[in-house]
């Protein structure tokens, strides 16, 4: 794209924005009540929420870059880039998010077939059907691959039994994305399939984990014979770990770039910091001062990451460097937003709402979706080549 | 903005670096100065001239090649990883970056020099034992047409042996920058013992003539000139101790692989793997930062200055983490003489003090960033 017409772009999206982002939307949206997870059963925080969404998704600007037939803009690269140095500019709140944006949409691209893309795709990108993600289940943890709840064939569905747990927002979603073993003779990688399933069926059932945030996100999911059908698999049978580690990759991205921010857009960590306290005292100064620099390489680096991608040089293994800087920072950047609050910060919904709750949360940032030693034992192994 | 990917051409200015490089100024050559007290090479700099680095950026009608900055911070970074000795950055990118800001005739013919590798540059800014141009005390006083240079300056980078001097200096109104030449009476340049065992001097002036011709710009208007001149030295420092970095985590990893201890490969312990793998994570990011600094300048100077510092603060934390931990790993042997990691450790200390450190940067950023 060449320079002119990327500037005609920025143009127009910044008119658009200053024509149709509601003023109620343009907070920049830090706080975890901010975020719009869509789904049947969305209550809308505000008439401005629900506006903004529609409006969004109408544009594709939900998923920038989806193809224009799936419900996204089209956007290249370059153009997402400025879409979001725009959205930065005005503070704009992210109109979804979900994992079927993050996680489950990437995977269906790429493994899907056309008429899946078609029938899944869209709702997705209009916030009306929400996915939650079935990985982990007790006692694998960070041994993934070592799923027990197993798919039977029955012709043309399979009949499904076991359980998922830290599957974040079960209650709430809709749909599951599920690992599920359909070959128990296979080597451990080789015998697991990708499967779609509707959780308002017989036989799925979740139930809240509570954690030490005071809220749950987390559930546990129980399937009893629970019947998915032939045509809701992505990819190939038994080869569901390949739709997996791709999805994963897209997911340790996803929580980098929650950490860091994108650079350019978003708000200085200082900055918030200086808005509650009227002088921060060395000490905080100079812990936010690192966070800021660490928060825009690490920024940067994701841009550049994805720029190579463009250019055909995938990140790989390197993705989970990005995690691991991405959620080690976001840990960081809470304790300093604790110490800024001081004690008005160690209340449940004291004067500074939730703070608490979201610093505990991010204690979890290093151990879902990897923790932060499978990263750096990935790294070591993989990108450095020291011995196992 | 471009891509922050190395462009093709990019990749092979630093591959054909390397390898120059790796012939011409590993750190042996390096030791093999130090322990024979040499602190500048002037065949090697002549052969860095010939294939157009110290005409990095110096403009094609001047005689250089004018690749850019982006250019300039390849090959910086690429002295880095083995710690070469050259007057890279004073000359061919603070000087040559102060220079281009003047279009005279005068200006354009010390392009040429410098392109040619015929005349070397230090800058003459420091007085107290941090960087802050600002404070600047040295005294330039009018004197008819022209200036009396009175005053003391320190950690004056290639400074003992440099042909000619840019010097910041106090005028009635504000700043000014002078070039003028290093062998001018009253100029008593002392050469420091560093750590790094690179040229660098205490200079003191007295009574130094200089003319209206020796101004550089403006007077007292220095920071039209040296502003640009300053950042474009401190990517260029900042992709220097990012290549400084890349070296000593190379080393380091290589000898992870085989000092054995307890029958095994030390690199089998996963507490040294996850310290190796962490800086590995430092070195990826900080590499971005440098990626962009020089992008900023080559794009958008005017505004280039936080992506600047943030390269230099990011690069410096970085550089001193990559050094710690090579010593630590390599135990005993990393703390002799005899073994090439201090080289690193004290190059590290040095380029973290030069042109601004951590918290001088640091600062830069978060003012920029709104706190």
């Amino acid at each position: 794209m060449t320079a002119n017409s990327i500037e005609e772009f920025r143009l127009e999206l910044r008119e658009w924005l200053e024509a149709n982002c509601p003023q109620e939307m343009r907070d920049g949206g830090i706080v975890e009540d901010a975020i719009c997870w869509g789904g049947k059963d969305w209550v809308f925080s505000s008439d401005a929420q629900k506006v903004w969404l529609e409006r969004c998704a109408a544009k594709g600007y939900t998923v920038p870059t989806w193809p224009v037939e799936y419900g996204g803009a089209g956007m290249s690269r370059d153009q997402e880039k400025v879409f979001h140095e725009e959205m930065g500019r005005i503070d704009a709140r992210s109109p979804l998010q979900s994992f079927g944006i993050w996680m489950l949409g990437p995977a269906l691209l790429h493994f899907g077939s056309h008429e899946q893309k078609l029938h899944y795709l869209p709702p997705i990108a209009r916030g009306e059907v929400r996915w939650c993600q079935g990985y982990s289940e007790p006692g694998a943890g960070s041994d993934l691959a070592n799923v027990q709840t197993k798919g039977e064939d029955k012709g043309d569905h399979w009949l499904v039994n076991g359980q998922k747990i830290w599957t974040s927002y079960a209650d709430k979603a809709d749909w599951i994305f599920a690992l599920v073993r359909t070959d128990r003779d296979a080597p451990k990688h080789k015998g697991i399939s990708f499967l779609l399933c509707d959780m308002e069926q017989a036989g799925v059932e979740t139930r809240p984990i509570k954690m030490i945030s005071g809220i749950s996100p987390f559930c546990e999911t129980f399937f009893t014979d629970a019947v998915i059908p032939k045509d809701q698999i992505v990819g190939e049978e038994n080869r569901g770990w390949d739709v997996a580690k791709y999805l994963l990759t897209h997911e340790r991205e996803m929580i980098s770039g929650g950490g860091a921010g994108l650079s350019g857009g978003g708000r200085a960590l200082g900055a918030v910091i200086s808005d509650t306290i009227e002088e921060m005292d060395a000490t905080l100064r100079a812990d936010a001062m690192r966070c800021e620099i660490d928060a825009l390489s690490i920024g940067l680096t994701l841009e550049r990451y994805k720029d190579q991608a463009e250019a055909g040089q995938g990140a790989g293994d390197a993705s989970a460097m990005l995690k691991y800087m991405g959620t080690e920072l976001n840990k960081q950047r809470h304790e300093l937003m604790m110490s800024a609050g001081g004690s008005d910060a160690l209340e449940w919904d004291g004067p500074l709402g939730n703070r608490a709750g979201d610093w505990l949360r991010t204690k979890a940032n290093s151990i879902e979706g990897g923790t932060s030693e499978v990263m750096l034992s990935i790294v070591s192994r993989r990108v450095l080549g020291l011995p196992a | 903005m471009s891509k922050l990917v190395m462009s093709e051409e990019e990749t092979m200015l630093a591959d054909m670096a390397r390898g120059f490089l790796d012939g011409a100024a590993p750190v042996s050559k390096l030791r093999e100065m130090r322990d024979n007290g040499v602190t500048h090479d002037a065949a090697l700099w002549k052969e860095m001239a010939d294939m157009g680095w110290a005409g990095v950026l110096v403009p094609e009608d001047a005689g250089g090649s004018d690749m850019g900055f982006a250019a300039a911070n390849v090959i910086a970074r690429e002295m880095g990883k083995t710690l070469a000795v050259s007057p890279f950055i004073s000359t061919a990118v603070i000087a040559a970056t102060a220079l281009r800001q003047v279009s005279d005739a005068r200006a354009k013919e010390a392009l040429g020099r410098i392109a040619a590798g015929d005349a070397t540059y230090a800058l003459a800014v420091d007085e107290g034992v941090k960087f802050d141009p600002d404070a600047t005390q040295m005294e330039a006083k009018a004197d008819g047409n022209g200036f009396r240079l009175s005053g003391k300056k320190q950690f004056v980078v290639d400074g003992a042996l440099a042909d000619r001097l840019l010097v910041l200096a106090r005028t009635a109104e504000g700043l000014t920058l002078f070039d003028i030449p290093a062998d001018r009476a009253g100029i008593e340049r002392t050469a420091s013992n560093m750590i790094d065992a690179r040229d660098t001097a205490r200079i003191e002036f007295s009574d130094v003539e200089a003319t209206g011709d020796d101004v550089l710009g403006t007077v007292d208007q220095a920071m039209t000139v040296l502003k640009p001149a300053l950042e474009a030295g401190q990517a260029a420092l900042a992709a220097e101790l990012a290549g400084l970095s890349a070296g000593a985590f190379e080393m380091t990893v290589e000898y992870l692989k085989e000092r054995k201890q307890f029958g095994v490969e030390i690199g089998r312990f996963q507490a040294l793997q996850h310290r190796a793998a962490h800086l590995w994570c430092e070195t990826e990011v900080t590499a971005s930062a440098i990626l962009n600094a020089g992008r900023m300048l080559d794009e958008d100077p005017e505004n280039a200055g936080m992506a600047v510092s943030l390269a230099k603060a990011k690069a410096t934390a970085t550089a001193k983490l990559a050094v710690i931990e090579g010593v630590q790993m390599h135990g005993g042997i990393g703390m002799t003489d005899a073994y090439d990691m201090g080289f690193y450790m004290k190059r590290a200390r040095v380029g973290a003090e030069w042109l601004g450190d951590y918290s001088y940067h640091a600062e830069r950023v978060a003012a920029a960033r709104g706190f």
